[in-house]
């Protein structure tokens, strides 16, 4: 991450744990949503359940990842860069099991779904999905590489999802005017598209965490355009 | 809120001998704040301090160029007497060096020799240079007694109510806190807190913690060059220079 | 060679050498103790109260030392009046106003040679310079002089010692106080150094009161039955007494009681001039510890 190590070797390595931890937490959510979708396309119930009960380990990664930071914070009194990543850690931590819910929700509504016909193959969703997935990897990446510029590129990909999820919104209210009976179908679908919405918000927040951590100019709640300064 | 400098440097080198301890030192000390000097050992963090009260004009063959001012004036101007800027810029140094004399008297000492003769004005200052250093509760009862009967802590405390019994404008602490205990550092860094109210204080300090608790200025010091200055809160959360990074982070190449 | 044999090598080369070290010291007690129980032995016999009080009589085979033991007294307080100050002083320019450099190293081997110059040679100067030359004659003036001199070394030697262990922590409490340089000089460094100087004192005493040779030309009497009215006084003093009865009297055999006698004087008068000197260190060093 930089040229000069710690002269603590020990406090080294408990920030290259924590460094490690968000990577595994983070692939594990990407694997998740990437199963979700997997299933939602597929209609797979059983996949779906999978998933469900795999956000246990999810949910116990993030708690072991918050004392490690807290006891950083305890023990070493971080400054400067570290006190960033910690501070920045912490949050990602945050992020990543949120996104773990969002997904046991989705698969919540892919079990449902499998009791209803399928309203129409799925397109936008997938894409959803995708660029959801392709935020995360790359709001981590940034964090890895200490990327301020990828974490700016990851929030303007949060227009984007907001777009898709505007458009599927909108889809989805024709066929509800067309057909009630198709409604409690909608408004599940609507739903994964609104947790999908979700999903990238988390990635911009980890991406503008990265932004913090790299710069130390804290930029949530701006524009886009604003951040990219 | 920016105060007026009380104390500027401008472009100081400091030698030696044939030794460049500071090279082109150019910063602004503001009145009233608690400014922090750090840095690693050599890094001329004392020496910069000691140049302020001209107390490096103890050492034989050193060397200023550049500018010291203090309220406008340059203090190596040939006809200043550093007697008379000490009196104005007080110092607590490292370990505490009480006389060894009456507690009492280690106040007194030099009001006296400026020329505070009698005994109500100096019973007054005394009282009230260790009200300041909250020290007057714990000694009140104990004024004659010998100051080298006191705890470390208190030594301490009572040299800051020696520098304060000047009534300076300045007061420059050398590590004030480094041979005393965590409870004692803590009231001293308490002190600090409310004596810049009435001072302008500028301490040097190897405890990193400290300096981000005490003071609203850091500069960072790195082979006798100043490589960062400005607010504290900067410095440790988001310093611009790599090297202020790594020390403040503890990477030390 | 194993490792036990070697252990008992070692052991008994430390044994070895602490035996030898142990019998110096032993060799060192006995001597002074042999001397003293010598003086005691030989010169008891011959103190009483009148030989303490009253001049010697009888071309000096009779009587008391009294006028000698005064002298010595004004002898050796007046070589303190003399080198205190002017040592110290010079103590002090050296350790804490000149510039070390090349000047400073000059005056130190200055210092160091003149303690090594033979006491005869300071009586000879003595004689030249004050006696003569300043026409201050054979007197107590001019002995308290050449004695002061005769001292001044140690004087220096120890009262720089004492300064330079005041710590310079408190010369710079005291700088940084906007104290001026004499000031810290006389309130703290001073005071702080005064057990250290005393030391110096206590050793110039001892080698004032007993020097022969510096006194002989300058200040002694071969005899005055009258105590000295002024420092322009000759005097009769406790070492030249013993010399001169131990060589030039013409009942050598018989003054020998006085000779110890007299002797054993000289070595009370000084332990006590130093004992006085030791418990004045001894309460200042008390009060100011640190």
């Amino acid at each position: 991450m930089e040229e000069l190590r710690h002269t603590s070797r020990e406090y080294e390595k408990e920030l290259q744990e924590i460094r490690d931890g968000l990577l595994y937490l983070g692939a594990k959510a990407e694997k998740a949503l990437e199963m979700v979708m997997q299933a939602l396309v597929g209609r797979d119930a059983n996949l779906a359940r999978q998933i469900i009960s795999a956000d246990d380990e999810i949910d116990r990664l993030d708690i072991d990842l918050e004392e490690k930071c807290i006891r950083i914070l305890a023990l070493r009194q971080p400054a400067a860069i570290d006190l960033r990543f910690i501070t920045t850690a912490i949050k990602i931590t945050g992020h990543l099991e949120r996104i773990g819910d969002m997904v046991v929700n989705m698969a919540e509504k892919v079990i449902i779904l499998n009791d209803f016909p399928q309203l129409k193959p799925y397109i936008d969703l997938p894409r959803m999905g995708e660029i959801s997935r392709e935020m995360i990897r790359n709001s981590l990446d940034a964090m890895v590489h200490q990327d301020a510029k990828l974490a700016v590129k990851v929030c303007e990909e949060d227009a984007v999802m907001d777009q898709l999820n505007e458009q599927i919104f909108r889809e989805l209210v024709t066929f509800m005017l067309e057909d009630p009976v198709k409604i409690q179908v909608c408004l599940y679908i609507m739903q994964i598209s609104k947790s999908l919405e979700r999903i990238a918000d988390h990635a911009e927040g980890i991406a503008d965490m990265v932004v913090y951590m790299v710069t130390g100019r804290i930029i949530r709640h701006q524009s886009v355009q604003a951040k990219d300064t | 809120m920016k105060n007026q400098p009380i104390i500027t440097t401008k472009n100081v080198n400091f030698y030696y001998g044939a030794f460049q301890a500071l090279t082109d030192i150019t910063m602004d000390f503001e009145r009233n704040r608690v400014t922090a000097l750090i840095g690693p050992s050599g890094c001329g963090k004392s020496t910069l301090l000691r140049l302020l009260n001209r107390m490096n004009d103890l050492i034989d063959q050193t060397r200023v160029e550049g500018e010291v001012l203090f309220e406008g004036r340059n203090i190596y101007e040939p006809d200043v007497d550093p007697v008379e800027i000490r009196k104005r810029i007080g110092m607590v140094f490292q370990k505490p060096n009480p006389f060894p004399k009456s507690i009492y008297n280690n106040i007194t000492y030099a009001p006296r020799l400026a020329g505070i003769k009698s005994k109500e004005s100096l019973d007054a200052l005394v009282e009230d240079s260790l009200k300041q250093a909250v020290l007057w509760d714990e000694v009140k009862d104990i004024l004659g007694r010998s100051a080298m009967t006191l705890s470390g802590g208190q030594q301490q405390r009572l040299c800051i109510a020696r520098a304060l019994a000047m009534k300076p404008d300045v007061l420059l602490m050398d590590e004030p806190t480094s041979a005393l205990d965590p409870i004692s550092t803590a009231k001293i860094e308490e002190l600090v807190d409310e004596l810049k109210e009435s001072y302008t204080i500028i301490i040097v300090t190897h405890n990193m913690q400290q300096a981000a608790r005490v003071s609203e200025y850091t500069g960072f010091f790195y082979l006798g060059k100043l490589i960062e200055f400005g607010l504290t809160e900067k410095i440790f959360t988001n310093p611009d220079i790599k090297q202020t990074e790594d020390y403040i982070t503890g990477r030390f190449g | 060679m194993n490792e036990q044999s070697l252990m008992k090598r070692r052991y008994l080369k430390q044994r070895a050498f602490f035996l030898i070290v142990r019998l110096s010291a032993l060799v060192i007690t006995l001597a002074l103790v042999g001397i003293l129980f010598f003086l005691f032995y030989n010169g008891l016999g011959a103190i009483s109260w009148d030989f303490l009080t009253l001049p010697p009589t009888d071309s000096m085979t009779k009587g008391g030392i009294m006028p000698a033991i005064v002298g010595t007294f004004y002898l050796t307080i007046g070589a303190i009046i003399v080198a205190l100050p002017l040592g110290v002083a010079s103590a002090i320019y050296l350790t804490e106003y000149a510039k070390q450099g090349k000047l400073i190293r000059v005056i130190r081997v200055a210092v160091n040679c003149l303690a090594g110059v033979p006491s005869v040679v300071f009586g000879l100067f003595g004689l030249g310079f004050f006696v003569v030359f300043l026409r201050f004659g054979s007197s107590i003036l001019s002995g308290a002089l050449t004695l002061g001199i005769l001292i001044l070394p140690t004087i220096i030697g120890a009262s720089e010692e004492a300064l330079k262990a005041v710590p310079q922590t408190f010369r710079e409490a005291s700088l940084a106080l906007g104290v001026s340089k004499w000031a810290t000089i006389s309130r703290i460094v001073i005071p702080s150094a005064v057990p250290g100087i005393l030391t110096g004192s206590i050793l110039g005493i001892g080698r004032a009161a007993g020097e022969t040779a510096p006194i002989m030309f300058t200040a002694a009497a071969f005899f005055t039955a009258v105590l000295p009215k002024s420092v322009f006084n000759e005097v009769m003093a406790l070492p030249y007494h013993i010399y001169v009865l131990a060589t030039a009297g013409t009942h050598i055999e018989q003054t020998r009681p006085i000779q110890y006698g007299t002797a054993l004087v000289l070595i009370a008068l000084v332990l006590g001039i130093d004992l006085v000197a030791i418990v004045i260190r001894s309460v200042i060093r008390r009060k100011k510890r640190w």
